[in-house]
């Protein structure tokens, strides 16, 4: 069965690109595009990894992020977490709540392939 | 006690408008030519008996030999001094050095000033390009429709099998992401055209409002004779459309809730009442009582009307809850930091502690001056169940008119850095003349 990867992004065009780049390569992706009902639906799809954007509409990710490792089901949960060039400050404190990798945008679509795949394995 | 600095130069200039030789002047003081010669030179510090013989000889008063606006240029040295990395300043010869170069002295004092506010224009840009919500948000926003852009193009590029309905599927994207780049880019830079054409040399609104007021003196005829409460918002505009140091909306939106305030409460204590009031009663809690004005409002206005009104020259300082300065008249000889946190100890610090209730303090700065003032911290607006009230501190500060027991003068200074009281226990820094 394939592996499953929850997008939680609130730009579509990203959403599509990246989608289409791990659907190519076999794994099975989700969309999610607002922040405060994010960690219910990481809940409810329980998916092998999440891609989770810094900056969205209602709830940043960092907030998503610190429920989620609050969270005894969720704890190991792999997230890659994107953001912007020169949020140093926010990628300490992602560290800081348990992040498992970071992307800078924009990145390039081999490289969140090989990220995906160092962190849940082939699809 | 060390008395004021240059004192030396003082006595000299007055000797020798009374065309006295220091001969003269040291056998009416009781003191040898040469010790004269030193003190004149102000290698030597004196006071008591020594300092009342040369200006009962000199027939002056004291205060006129021991009183100058030298400290606020000290004050500066020793700061530029405090901050220098390196210990070659002669901080104990800094008086001499005043005395015998004055011009050179100023300029490092200007150089001082002129360093602190271009360390505070940096502060301020940086806090802008990191903080500001605008410009993060533009960024942010570039940064994704960049990172869709790019995803995309890599799709279209590198996979030649693509199926045509894939293919124009992230065709259109891109269209719709190119747009949306255009737009963006042209937005940031007019908000940056916007910030050139705005800006300033004064980094803040409120340090803007602050040279309006200083330059004027604190004092503005054009709000002083209004007809009634009608004519205030006209008087006001047109002070505002004048003032060319507040040129951004921030510092015009500052500077009218200012000036509305000044304007109505001259017109409900003209000058001439306030100023034959205090002259009767140099008091601010009678005033109070006798006007029925709030003692924040009657501080400030006594702050507001020309020392020749009054008789004598008020400054005010106003701190809100978190120590920070929002108004500063400085008064003579009482220096007042123009950057960072003032002295902890100050009455005015003090007030916030016991909110409502005005305290009548004499304080003594460094120099051995000692100053009257009236604190009380009031809130501002009105307070809910739900909210807690705001408050502000008002510290009016005038001369010692001996209302208060010399004694109960308590230790006050400028800043830390710059202060030389041992064991004070509200130190937050060593400073430079202790070290």
């Amino acid at each position: 069965m394939a592996k499953t990867v929850l997008l939680v992004e609130d730009e579509p065009n990203i959403v599509e690109a990246i989608g289409f780049i791990l659907s190519r390569s076999g794994y099975q992706v989700h969309s999610h595009g607002d922040g405060a009902t994010a960690v219910q639906t990481v809940r409810r799809e329980a998916p092998d990894m999440l891609i989770l954007d810094l900056m969205l509409p209602n709830r940043g990710g960092l907030d998503i992020l610190r429920d989620l490792r609050a969270d005894p089901d969720l704890k190991s949960l792999p997230v890659l977490m994107l953001t912007a060039r020169g949020q140093k400050k926010d990628r300490e404190q992602a560290e800081l709540f348990g992040v498992s990798a970071f992307m800078s945008k924009p990145f390039a679509n081999g490289d969140v392939l090989e990220r995906v795949r160092a962190l849940i394995g082939e699809a | 006690m060390p008395k004021t600095a240059l004192m030396g130069s003082r006595i000299r200039e007055r000797r020798q408008v009374l065309g006295m030789k220091q001969a003269e002047l040291a056998r009416a003081a009781g003191i040898s030519a040469s010790y004269l010669n030193l003190i004149e030179h102000n290698r030597r510090k004196i006071g008591g008996k020594v300092l009342l013989g040369i200006a009962q000889a000199l027939q002056v008063d004291v205060t006129a030999l021991t009183e100058g606006a030298e400290e606020a240029l000290l004050d500066a040295l020793r700061e530029a001094a405090a901050v220098s990395r390196r210990d070659e300043a002669e901080t104990d010869r800094m008086e001499e050095f005043v005395a015998r170069f004055p011009g050179w002295a100023q300029l490092v004092a200007a150089q001082r000033r002129r360093i602190l506010s271009q360390d505070r224009s940096i502060a301020a840009l940086n806090d802008r390009l990191t903080h500001d919500p605008v410009l993060s948000e533009a960024m942010h926003d570039i940064l994704s429709t960049v990172t869709a852009i790019r995803s995309t193009v890599s799709i279209l590029a590198e996979t030649p099998e693509l199926e045509a309905v894939w293919r124009d599927r992230f065709l259109r994207n891109l269209q719709e992401e190119s747009t949306r780049l255009v737009d963006g880019s042209q937005s940031l830079v007019s908000y940056f055209e916007d910030q050139v054409r705005t800006d300033t040399p004064f980094t803040t609104p409120l340090e803007a409002l602050e040279v309006f007021l200083a330059r004027r003196d604190f004092h503005l005829p054009d709000l002083e004779a209004l007809a009634g409460p009608e004519a205030v918002a006209p008087a006001v505009e047109a002070l505002l459309e004048a003032a060319e140091e507040l040129n951004t909306p921030q510092a015009r939106a500052l500077g009218q809730t200012y000036l509305t305030r000044y304007a109505r409460l001259a017109l409900r204590l003209p000058a001439d009442r306030i100023a034959a009031l205090w002259r009767e009663t140099p008091d601010p809690g009678a005033l109070a009582r006798q006007t029925r004005v709030g003692l924040a409002d009657i501080m400030l206005r006594l702050a507001l009307v020309p020392a020749e009104a009054l008789g004598t020259r008020l400054g005010l300082v106003i701190c809100d809850a978190a120590g920070a300065l929002l108004f500063r008249k400085v008064p003579d000889g009482f220096p007042v930091p123009r950057f960072g946190a003032a002295c902890a100890v100050w009455p005015l610090f003090q007030a916030l502690s016991r909110p409502t209730i005005p305290a009548h303090a004499l304080v003594e700065t460094p120099p051995g001056r000692r100053f009257e003032t009236w604190t009380v911290a009031t809130p501002e607006g009105i307070a809910g169940f739900d909210t807690p009230p705001v408050f502000r501190a008002a510290m009016l500060i005038g001369p010692d008119t001996g209302a208060l027991p010399p004694e109960s003068a308590a230790p006050v200074g400028t800043t830390c850095r710059i202060c030389p009281r041992p064991g004070c226990a509200a130190r937050r820094e060593p400073s430079i003349l202790l070290e």
